[in-house]
This record gives C-alpha cells, sequence and structure tokens, in this order.
C-alpha cells in the first residue's frame, strides 16, 4: 500500500500543479477524490495505459466531472499521456477540458459535468458490459452534493431492479459545496442508509482519504454485495493535501497561484518522505 | 433515389407502432447492438413483443426518463444502438438535459423516441401533448430530428436512424395514419420527398399534415391552383436546397405542421429563405399555444391544422405574388 499511498501524493502534485499552472479550477472536490483514484489506478483495476480502449476493462465514469483535473494527472502518471500535456489544461485547444470529456481525453470512459448524468451513464455501461458477457468492473464517483440531484436516485433505484452487482459507485463525502454545506443545503442525513434502502450494499469509510480503508472497503463490496450494486461512502477532507485549504468550503472552485503551488508541493514533498 | 406515392391515402389498418416494433425486431435479428428503452410506456409504444423476443435486450426503466436516456448513453458508449421511448414532452422537455450532455455532446448513438406528437396526444391533453419537442431538439448540435407520416416512412426512417450515426429525435404517431408512400421509397437523411410538382406553389409539410397537404393540392388542382407538395419527414438537417428550389420555382411557399410555428418546420423554413432567397410565405400550424384535451379532429380544426387551411393559406400566398 505504501506504493499507492505514493502514486496519491504523486496525483496531488500533479493536479495542484496542473491547475496553479492555470491560475484557477476545481480544487478542492479534485483533492478529495485522489485517494480513491490512487486505489483503483493503482492496481485495483484491470486497465491498460497503451490501449485505453480496451474492450474488457474496469471502467470509471466520474460524475463529478469537474474533478477531472484530479483524473487527468492519474490517467498522466499512468502513461495514457504525456505529462506535458498537463499544462494545456482549460486552455484553448486543449484535450484536458475543466469537466471529463470521453472524446478528448485518452483514459477517460464518459463525458460528465451536469451532475447526476454520469450516475445513468454508468449503469449503461454496467448493462453493456453485461450484455457483453464481461465479468468488469464499472466504477462510479459522485459528489455529495452531486446526489442532491434526484437523477442518482432514479439511477440507483435502477441498478437494483436491474442487480447491476459489477457497479461500484463511490460517494465522495467532503461536506463542503459550493454555497455551504450538504447538510444545510439538503438534508443528506445518513448517505449509506439512504442507497440501502434503495437496494444497495452499502458502506461508510471513516477515512475515505485512506488508501487501506478504501482498499479494504472495494474487496468488501466485491466478497459481499451479491447481486446488490454496491456503494461505498468515503468521508473525506475537501482540498485534502494542501493543509491551507483543508475543509474550506471556498476551495470548491478558487485562484491558484504560484507560491501556493510551491506550499503545497513542499507540503506533498514532505508527505512522501515520511512514507519513503 | 425513389419516391412512390400511393393513390389510396386511406388509413392503414396496422398502427404505426407495430411497424416500429416490427422494424426494431428485424434489426434485433441482424445485429445483436440494437437495444430498446421505455419508460413504463412499452404498452403504449407496442414494443411488448421485443421484451418477450429480447428480454436482456430490454430497459424498461420505470418513470425515469432522466436514467433512462442516461443509461441508454451509457450503452451507446459501448457500442450498443439504443432506441428510447417515452411520450414527445417527457423525452424532449424533461429529458433535455440529459440528451444533450450524456448523448449529443458526448457524441454518442442514441435514438430518442417520443411519441403522440401534437394534437394526437388526444386525450391525454395539453401536458402531454408536445408542440414544442422539435424546436427544444433542433437547437442541440448535431441532433437530426425526423417525424414519419406513415406506416412505410416509420419502417423506413426507424431502419435509418440505425444505420446513421448519431443523436436522433424521432416523433413517432402510434396509431394508425393515412398511407402516403408505396413500399420501395427511399428516405435520404436531408432529403425531402416531393410527393406532387407543381409551379404555383409550395406546401412544405411534416408529419400529421402531409396527408392533409395532399388533400389541400387536390383541392386547389380543381380550382385552378398547381401546388408543389413536399414532405419535409427529415427537419435537421432541412433540405434548403428544395426550400430555395421551392421558392424559386414556384414562388411561394405554405409549411404545415402539427408543431408550434415558432422552432419549427416554419421558422427553420423561414430561416432558410431568408437568409438565401426571401420568398412569400406562410405558415399553418399552432401559433404558439399550448395544446388542450380532446379527440385529434376535434384539435386539428381547434389549432386550425387541416386541409381547408391550407387551401386557406395557400390562396393568401398565390394572392400576394400578385
Amino acid at each position: 500500500m505504501n506504493e499507492v499511498k505514493k502514486f496519491a501524493v504523486d496525483i496531488r502534485k500533479e493536479t495542484i500543479k496542473c491547475i496553479g499552472n492555470l491560475g484557477v479550477g476545481h480544487i478542492g472536490g479534485a483533492l478529495s477524490i485522489v485517494d480513491v483514484l490512487a486505489v483503483l489506478y493503482g492496481g485495483e483495476m484491470n486497465i491498460d495505459p497503451k490501449n485505453p480502449q480496451k474492450d474488457d476493462r474496469d471502467m470509471l465514469v466520474c460524475s463529478k466531472g469537474h474533478a477531472g483535473p484530479a483524473v487527468y494527472a492519474t490517467l498522466a502518471l499512468k502513461g495514457y499521456f504525456p505529462m506535458e500535456m498537463l499544462d494545456t489544461l482549460n486552455k484553448p485547444g486543449t484535450r484536458l477540458p475543466s469537466h471529463c470529456d470521453m472524446n478528448r481525453t485518452p483514459g477517460i470512459d464518459m463525458t460528465t459535468g451536469s451532475l447526476g448524468q454520469g450516475a445513468s451513464s454508468a449503469m449503461g455501461i454496467a448493462c453493456a458490459n453485461r450484455l457483453k458477457g464481461y465479468n468488469n468492473y464499472t466504477y462510479l464517483i459522485l459528489g455529495d452534493g452531486e446526489i442532491e440531484e434526484g437523477q442518482v436516485w432514479e439511477a440507483a433505484m435502477f441498478a437494483a431492479a436491474k442487480k447491476l452487482s459489477h457497479m461500484i459507485a463511490f460517494v465522495d463525502y467532503n461536506k463542503a459545496q459550493i454555497d455551504d454545506t450538504p447538510e444545510n443545503l439538503c438534508a443528506l442525513g445518513d448517505v449509506a442508509k439512504k442507497f440501502e434502502s434503495f437496494g444497495w450494499f452499502a458502506q461508510n469509510v471513516a477515512d475515505g482519504n485512506d488508501v487501506e480503508q478504501i482498499s479494504a472497503a472495494i474487496a468488501k463490496a466485491k466478497a459481499e454485495a451479491g447481486e446488490r450494486p454496491s456503494v461505498i461512502v468515503l468521508n473525506t477532507v475537501k482540498g485534502k493535501g494542501y493543509s491551507k485549504i483543508e475543509g474550506s468550503l471556498g476551495s470548491h472552485n478558487m485562484p491558484v497561484t504560484a507560491e501556493m503551488v510551491e506550499e503545497a508541493v513542499a507540503e506533498l514533498d514532505k508527505a512522501a518522505a515520511a512514507l519513503a | 433515389m425513389s419516391v412512390k406515392v400511393a393513390q389510396n391515402h386511406a388509413v392503414s389498418d396496422k398502427e404505426l407502432r407495430k411497424e416500429f416494433c416490427d422494424t426494431l425486431l428485424a434489426m434485433a435479428a441482424e445485429d445483436d447492438k440494437v437495444v430498446v428503452l421505455d419508460a413504463d410506456l412499452m404498452n403504449a409504444a407496442g414494443t411488448k413483443p421485443f421484451r418477450a423476443a429480447y428480454p436482456e435486450r430490454t430497459f424498461d426503466c420505470g418513470v425515469q426518463e432522466a436514467n433512462m436516456i442516461g443509461v441508454a448513453a451509457g450503452l451507446s458508449s459501448r457500442g450498443f444502438v439504443p432506441f428510447t421511448h417515452t411520450f414527445g414532452p417527457f423525452a424532449a422537455r424533461r429529458a433535455c438535459d440529459q440528451i444533450f450532455m450524456s448523448c449529443a455532446y458526448a457524441k454518442q448513438n442514441v435514438k430518442v423516441v417520443g411519441s403522440d406528437p401534437g394534437i394526437t396526444a388526444a386525450l391525454n391533453g395539453g401536458t402531454h401533448m408536445p408542440f414544442e419537442d422539435m424546436g427544444i431538439m433542433s437547437t442541440i448540435p448535431e441532433m437530426t430530428v425526423v417525424e414519419p407520416c406513415d406506416l412505410v416512412s416509420v419502417g423506413k426512417v426507424t431502419r435509418l436512424a440505425k444505420e446513421t450515426k448519431g443523436c436522433w429525435y424521432i416523433r413517432l404517431h402510434r396509431k394508425g395514419a393515412p398511407t402516403v408512400y408505396e413500399e420501395g421509397t427511399d428516405f435520404t437523411v436531408g432529403k425531402a420527398n416531393l410527393l406532387k410538382d407543381g409551379k404555383d406553389v409550395t406546401i412544405i409539410a411534416m408529419g400529421y399534415l402531409v396527408a392533409e397537404a395532399l388533400k389541400a393540392a387536390e383541392a386547389l388542382e380543381k380550382e385552378g391552383i398547381s401546388a408543389r407538395v413536399l414532405d419535409m419527414w427529415c427537419l435537421k438537417p432541412l433540405d434548403e436546397e428544395a426550400v430555395l428550389a421551392a421558392a424559386k420555382e414556384t414562388g411561394a411557399i405554405v409549411t404545415a405542421e402539427n408543431h408550434n410555428v415558432k422552432n419549427g418546420l416554419g421558422s427553420a423554413v423561414a430561416s432558410t429563405l431568408a437568409q438565401n432567397c426571401p420568398a412569400i410565405l406562410e405558415m399553418v400550424g399552432v401559433q404558439d399555444e399550448f395544446g388542450e384535451v380532446g379527440p385529434t379532429p376535434y384539435l386539428a380544426e381547434r389549432f386550425k391544422l387541416t386541409a381547408d387551411e391550407i387551401v386557406a393559406k395557400v390562396k393568401k400566398a398565390v394572392a400576394r405574388k400578385a
């Protein structure tokens, strides 16, 4: 797991650098999902960066499409495309737009951005993979604010009815939206229980930024969900890894200066050194 | 390209939804990538035989149009060719953003079928009566927007949708409809079908109004007015060539549609003419009103979607030429 932890540090550094290179971006919600990305792309998923379209690969729909920069950093580090491409984030003509786009970026499995929609397209992907006779997994990352969208719960009911057993969804429960906390805006309540009552195999991960806990929850989902789709609620910290912005509402989309990048990278280098 | 116009315009015994389902079944037999999705309206769409034949390729989602469209997008991203169905308003209005982003923007291959166009929603009333669906769908880049009008065209257009990559919105009348075409007619995306030639005026019609246009042309002939009739079954991409030829060769155009003239066929033809070849234009269609409940013949009178109204507008257009 040390390798995965190091991978997470690298993803964080590249995410912050590419957003900082532009000067502004969705940094908070990108950093909060880095650890689940590190687990998935650091060994959990059956993928081939040299053949991004391998038909029976495991797939990921990052439905909170604004976390694209974290996914791009992950894909670049895995060799889906050259690292230099990260410098083009959101610049004219880029293949790395703010929100994930399957037609522009090698390794992106679904176009997302309008919240809630990735939930349904992920279910469609899971249906398609089953029709093809594959046993591959479809992973889905939802934001906590995102699950305020009704479409997510339409998709949740659908997935249970159609017994999409090879669907594993994560809720990035970082407890901060754009305007306020989810509790103040929409009363999310017990997210895992909600999914459970919708027919899902639901787990809470106490520290959703701990790769060991994430990895264990995925293993448990694969072993115990049976015919049910799985959800793993990750209790995460928005802006995780850069202490200056951790847990702050303002980090959803914010200016990131060269000084901030320097500061964050130094902090992350320290974290990496501690792992060595 | 060959267009064979039926001599007898009697209403078909076979319902259009039966032809739709038969076509889906035939396509599914040839290609295991054809899948069907619905939002608890398979009975209405007449697609239960598809579910019986291909249960694993049928996804009845329950009453959740947004999710249905998203699931279709996911299936499409993996190479399947999904045909989704719900009533027109619930496709075009309720699932508009899903059709936009998950399907069209993501360059998928989803065929969105919206049934009960305009006044054919009849007893379901104004809440279910789409006079705006084609306008909404036409605004989405790269969408193909079509409305077959009879048995032959439903079969042909459904097949064409499957054979043409990209997102389509297909307006589907479910019940029997007057026969316009004979077997052997070819349909080409973006090409209007010439049903009758004429020199004084061109009636450009769609869907429910195609048969009315033929009736009107016959009545006008008796009064010495020679009307060309085009079936503009493909609203987008619009056959601009046919529109401009009509303007140049007949000097006046009357559009006829079972839809709001704003952002419908009337607007599309007007835009083409204004930019290329300004010509006399009259529009038969819904004049920016909501639908209401009632039998279709009553609603046809109520919203002036009749052969008589086409005749009146043609006379007005021809008079303006003088």
